[in-house]
């Protein structure tokens, strides 16, 4: 909303106590937030650019679309000036600028310094400005016209000079959308007094209901419809004033009689609407919902097709206006009309909500009807636009006026305790303040039990107002947030919230990115054709995504069941500019579609890796990232969380066979995670074209394998004796499942842990065999173990590993 | 052992220890002035001493002594040989410039950090996280916060729609802010309340360098007897100045929320022009920058959940993750976060 401080001005006498600056400051602080301030004139050079008054009209003697104008440019000087508006007469009060001054440049846009020269072999003193040369529009047909009682002489920025604020106001407060409005709570913030804007008008013989009939069809939908007649309209253009005030606030001029309409909206919010009376067929107005099918033809010349859901104004034969929202072309006020019905009516916002919606039409009048205007509102807008069509068109208003009523409700007193204000705001605020605050906003106050009460009725305008912190919200905007103190959270502790399946999370965050894995987060909607390369198609949840129906772009149209694709589309990108060894991951979630509900959003950490490693000598591509460097990720991973994973070898596209993994932990049996390299025609699509490995870790599935205090032991109190050596196995034995076996491996009191310290396979061995050279320590907690004990356990181990895998000792 | 070779070890330790804090060569040479110095030396006096001890004792304590004597030459000898050999032995020394073995390390992405920081501010307050889901109801993300169906403050919230409804009339949505988490919270839990709820939103919005369509938001909660807008205002401040230095201003202005009441915005003083304005890039001139929305909970959520609002109050705020991270770091552009150039994230791998 657009507010001009001239306008404010006509109704608070706030001259000169604030820089506007400051006003807006004070506005955005307890009222709405000032967007922008907009200068009007602040580049109009005060001494250069005055007001001036056409005294004489004379040909030019060169040329036929100029003439040279004779103006008064203050009591005793008088000047002549070449002038190509025609339509200038004198007696016009224009803008007049002197050599020197900054302008627009009218054929251009451009600004400009005003040079005096001779125009066709006549001497100029100076120009009359057009809108377009005075930076106000882009109008150049015509000088401005300034209003009859602009002083001769004065800076043009004394009289058309502005400020216009421009307002976000909030989506229950109708009545800010007025100037009117505005000033009131100016007037409330810093203490002036606020004057209504002038009404009355004189009234004809004949009664209103002579003229027309209003029925309600449903008074939910239309609380109220009250109609005046105008007689005697002489259509014109507007003043001078009216059209600068609508200018002001992007509203476009008309003509007399919709201007006033318009000005009155602007500064009451109430939106009017004046039908030419005599195309109203059958003198009747119905306001009723549309039917399935009915056609209106709006004043912006579009047909609409209406429904039920949309509510009109109808007469006798059908709609003529979509209520609350536009008028139809048929029945507007046009340049023959001689009498108007002007409408101040009240519609129920939801209604004019759902209507402009469907119409996918929002006007200046539904904006302001959606948020909830009191019926009372309807009073005053119409007498003011009265007022104004007798001052401004020397009309006549008929007798009365018509006013159907249904929905009167009686304002409700609320009752705000002492008690209360202090309960939410945590400090007290002196009763006479209150009472201050809120007579000046409009409220009834009536003090009740010794001060500790305050009966409170809300003004008819503001609808928003429900219960008592409604008040204490207005109470202490105007009070000042400035004199809230600032305290600390005091009374109980809660509950400790224990989510293990956070911690696991934050957790591999840190360890991942410790790992030398950089931290991405992408868009969480992606396209079902990235999800299909990604996804095991076996797999039916991951394959059949959830989709949006208004999607920013299709590419963002199904919200992910994998954060692969994402990954790898990060991938690809960052390669194109960094030659080395790239480890990423993301830590979100995928959104597996349930039947009937919500997605289940299971979190995972996805990461991907590929490239030459980085070496010390910056050499790039010596020695590449492989599916060991993603398996030692994942393993420290696990072993951080004290998370036991035993891993086997899987088929699960677009994981390459032979070269991927799956881990299961030991303490659920779940999966717990995937391994692996991505096969090379799905890297492809993603235009990579190097081996590139993913690591996929769901975090729900390894929270509750996750040793949250682990089982103590006492550190050994004999050493280990240890001794390495190589057996030969056959070569598909997976060399985990030997390992877990000589961990298991128990003989008497003495126990084995292995680990691995080399594979071998071919020359010197069998075909078809492995060598695996085994590092195992033997420890007992009873003793400290000697020569023989070794061999002894050794000899039973290489038994049974014999008997279990067809292993043999390598010499 | 007797009591005057224990005086020979007390001496010994002094000397090794008095030789580790010998550095430089005067230093060496003023410690073998004062250990072995002919005239006044520690030891040499120690020596000296042997005809002042008791008769039966004077052999072990001259032998402990020369030892001693013996024993701290050799040191002064192999220190000054160290020093030598690391300064002067080329073959020994290292070029100390040449680069390290390389440790990798990732880092979090800004938006984490960021989010992290905020969560921590709060978390010594007693707040404590909880999480809910981004795919929401239309009733939980709209009408349970008193944002019903055909009232225009739908308008602050763009919203991306899930493309089936359930039962022909519950709507799945994309949550448009945090705030239905206030509702979830209070379904499950009694005060005392004090959560925070981080997590992703989505605004059905043309991205441009201050509009992105997916954010990340976190929701404050706390409701408890007692709680008052003062306190709201204190732990605003407290975060204000932990995330923007310790001399921050705040400002609170009106504003609506529908589940709120009172509403405001909490604006910080520019700490770019530390408020004065003028053509600063980071406040536009205004001085103040706006950081978050919040407000004391409205009766009726409190109510709705189960509680007396006679009793209970709450406040509850809503902060844009996004909005800091580039506030705190002069990011010009909101579409660098998930574009997720590693030129753009490497420059946030410091650890804070």
């Amino acid at each position: 909303m657009k507010i001009s401080l001239s306008w404010l001005r006509d109704f608070i006498d706030i001259d000169g106590q604030y820089e506007p600056a400051d006003l807006a400051r004070k506005i955005t602080n307890s009222i709405a937030e000032v967007e922008e301030i907009e200068i009007i004139g602040q580049e109009w050079d005060t001494t250069l650019i005055t007001v001036a008054e056409v005294i004489a009209i004379n040909e030019h003697p060169n040329a036929d679309r100029l003439q040279i104008v004779t103006i008064s440019t203050n009591h005793n000087e008088s000047k002549e000036v070449i002038c190509g508006d025609l339509s200038i007469f004198v007696g016009q009060r224009v803008a007049f600028a002197r050599e020197g001054a900054h302008l627009v440049d009218g054929r251009t846009g451009e600004k400009t310094v005003l040079k005096a020269r001779p125009i066709r072999g006549v001497e100029s003193a100076g120009m009359l400005l057009s809108e377009k040369e005075l930076g106000l529009s882009d109008y150049h047909e015509t000088v401005l016209t300034l209003p009859f009682d602009a002083s001769v002489g004065v800076a043009l920025t004394e009289v058309y000079g502005d400020v216009i604020f421009d307002l976000y106001t909030w989506a229950n407060r109708a009545d800010l959308l007025g100037v009117l409005g505005i000033a009131r709570e100016i007037s409330a913030l810093v203490g002036v007094s606020l004057h209504i804007p002038e009404v009355g008008h004189v009234e004809s013989e004949r009664a209103v209901g002579d003229f027309i009939d209003v029925t309600i069809e449903d008074s939910d939908l239309c609380p109220r419809y009250k109609a005046a007649i105008v007689e005697g309209i002489i259509i014109g253009s507007s003043p001078e004033w009216i059209k600068k005030r609508l200018r002001a606030h992007n509203v476009r001029p008309i003509n007399n009689v919709v201007d006033i309409t318009n000005y009155v909206m602007l500064e009451t919010g109430q939106p009017l609407h004046a039908f030419d009376y005599d195309s109203i067929r059958g003198q009747h107005i119905f306001v009723r919902q549309a039917e399935q099918g009915e056609i209106i033809t709006t004043i912006d010349g579009l047909e609409r097709e209406l429904s039920p859901d949309i509510l009109t104004v109808c007469d006798k034969e059908g709609p003529i206006a979509i209520a609350g929202v536009m008028g139809s072309l048929s029945s507007q006020v046009n340049s023959s009309t001689k009498s108007i019905l002007l409408e101040s009516a009240n519609f129920s916002p939801a209604s004019i909500r759902r209507g402009s919606t469907l119409l996918k039409l929002r006007s200046e009048a539904s904006t302001r009807f959606e948020k909830g205007i009191g019926p009372e509102m309807a009073n005053f807008a119409q007498a003011r636009a009265l007022y104004l069509l007798e001052t401004v068109c020397n009309s006549t208003a008929a007798k009365g006026t018509l006013d159907v009523y249904p929905g009167f409700v009686k304002p409700k007193a609320i009752i705000l305790s002492a008690y209360r204000l202090e309960q939410v705001l945590g400090i007290k605020i002196d009763s006479v303040d209150v009472v201050r605050i809120l007579n000046s906003l409009g409220f009834d106050v009536t003090i009740k039990k010794e001060l500790e009460e305050f009966e409170v009725v809300p003004p008819y305008w503001r609808t928003d107002i429900e219960i008592a912190d409604d008040l204490i919200e207005d109470v202490i905007r105007i009070y000042g947030y400035e004199n809230l103190p600032t305290t600390k959270l005091s009374g109980t502790l809660p509950a400790p919230i224990v989510n293990n399946l956070t911690n696991l999370r934050d957790n591999s965050r840190v360890v991942i990115s410790g790992l030398g894995f950089q931290e991405i987060l992408t868009y969480t909607l992606t396209s079902k054709e990235d999800l299909a390369k990604v996804n095991d198609p076996k797999d039916k949840v991951r394959s059949d995504p959830l989709g949006v129906s208004n999607p920013i772009a299709s590419q963002h149209t199904w919200l992910r069941t994998s954060l692969r694709s994402s990954l790898l589309r990060t991938f690809a990108a960052n390669r194109k500019h960094q030659d080395q060894a790239l480890r990423l991951f993301e830590i979100g979630v995928e959104y597996l579609p349930v039947v009937d509900d919500l997605p289940k959003e299971q979190p995972v950490l996805c990461a991907v890796l590929g490239g030459g490693r980085r070496e010390r000598w910056m050499r790039p591509g010596s020695k590449n990232l492989d599916f060991f460097d993603a398996k030692g990720a994942l393993e420290t991973l696990l072993l951080s969380q004290g998370i036991k994973a035993s891993f086997s070898s899987i088929i699960s596209p677009p994981l390459k066979p032979g070269f991927s993994a799956k881990a299961t932990a030991v303490a659920t049996g779940e999966t717990i995670a995937v391994i692996g390299q991505i096969e090379e025609k799905t890297a492809d699509f993603f235009n990579i074209d190097e081996p590139i490995y993913l690591l996929e870790f769901w975090l729900s599935k390894a929270v509750d394998a996750v040793h949250i205090r682990p089982e103590y032991m006492p550190p050994p109190r004999y050493p280990d004796a240890r001794h390495d050596f190589a057996i030969i196995v056959p070569e598909h034995i997976p060399s985990g499942e030997v390992i877990n076996f000589v961990c298991a491996h128990r003989s008497g009191d003495v126990g084995c842990e292995a680990e691995l310290f080399d594979e071998y396979r071919g020359e010197g061995l069998p075909a078809q065999m492995k060598s695996l050279g085994l590092a195992v320590k033997y420890r007992s907690q009873n003793r400290t173990l000697n020569e023989k004990d070794v061999l002894k356990c050794r000899k039973s181990l290489l038994n049974r590993l014999e008997k279990e895998f067809g292993a043999l000792l390598r010499n | 052992m007797t009591k005057s070779t224990d005086l020979v070890t007390e001496l010994k330790a002094e000397a090794l220890a008095d030789l580790v804090d010998s550095i430089t060569s005067e230093q060496r040479e003023a410690w073998r002035v004062r250990w072995l110095g002919r005239q006044d030396g520690r030891v040499t006096q120690l020596l000296r001493s042997i005809s002042d001890q008791p008769v039966e004792q004077r052999g072990e304590f001259g032998k402990a002594a020369n030892t001693l004597k013996l024993l701290l030459a050799s040191e002064l000898k192999l220190a000054s040989d160290r020093d030598q050999g690391a300064f002067q032995s080329a073959d020994l020394s290292i070029d100390v410039t040449l680069p390290g073995r390389p440790q990798d390390i990732g880092a979090f992405h800004p938006i984490t950090q960021t989010l992290h920081d905020c969560i921590k501010v709060f978390e010594d307050m007693g707040f404590q996280v909880f999480e809910g889901p981004e795919v929401e109801w239309e009733h939980y993300n709209f009408d349970a916060v008193r944002i019903p169906k055909d009232h225009p403050a739908r308008d602050m919230w763009d919203t991306i729609w899930v493309d089936s409804i359930i039962d022909g009339e519950r709507s799945m949505l994309l949550r448009t802010h945090t705030s239905p988490n206030q509702i979830r919270v209070m379904e499950t839990n009694d005060p005392p309340i004090r959560v925070l709820v981080p997590g992703k939103c989505y605004r059905q919005e043309a991205t441009d360098a201050t509009h992105e369509w997916m954010l990340t938001q976190i929701e404050g909660l706390a409701v408890d007897e007692g709680i008052t807008m003062s306190d709201l205002k204190g732990a605003l401040y407290d975060f204000a100045r932990r995330l923007f230095g310790k001399d921050r201003e705040i400002i609170f202005h009106h504003s609506f929320f529908p589940f709120v009441e009172p509403g405001i915005e909490m604006a910080i003083d520019c700490f770019i022009c530390s408020g004065s304005g003028g053509n600063c890039r980071t406040c536009h001139g205004a001085g103040w920058i706006e950081i978050l929305g919040a407000g004391m909970v409205h009766p009726e959520i409190i109510e709705n959940a189960g509680f007396d609002s006679s009793k209970f109050t709450g406040f509850a705020f809503g902060v844009g993750i996004e909005r800091v991270a580039m506030l705190r770091w002069g990011i010009d552009d909101i579409r660098h976060f998930y574009q997720n150039d590693l030129r753009f994230l490497g420059q946030f791998s410091s650890i804070k």
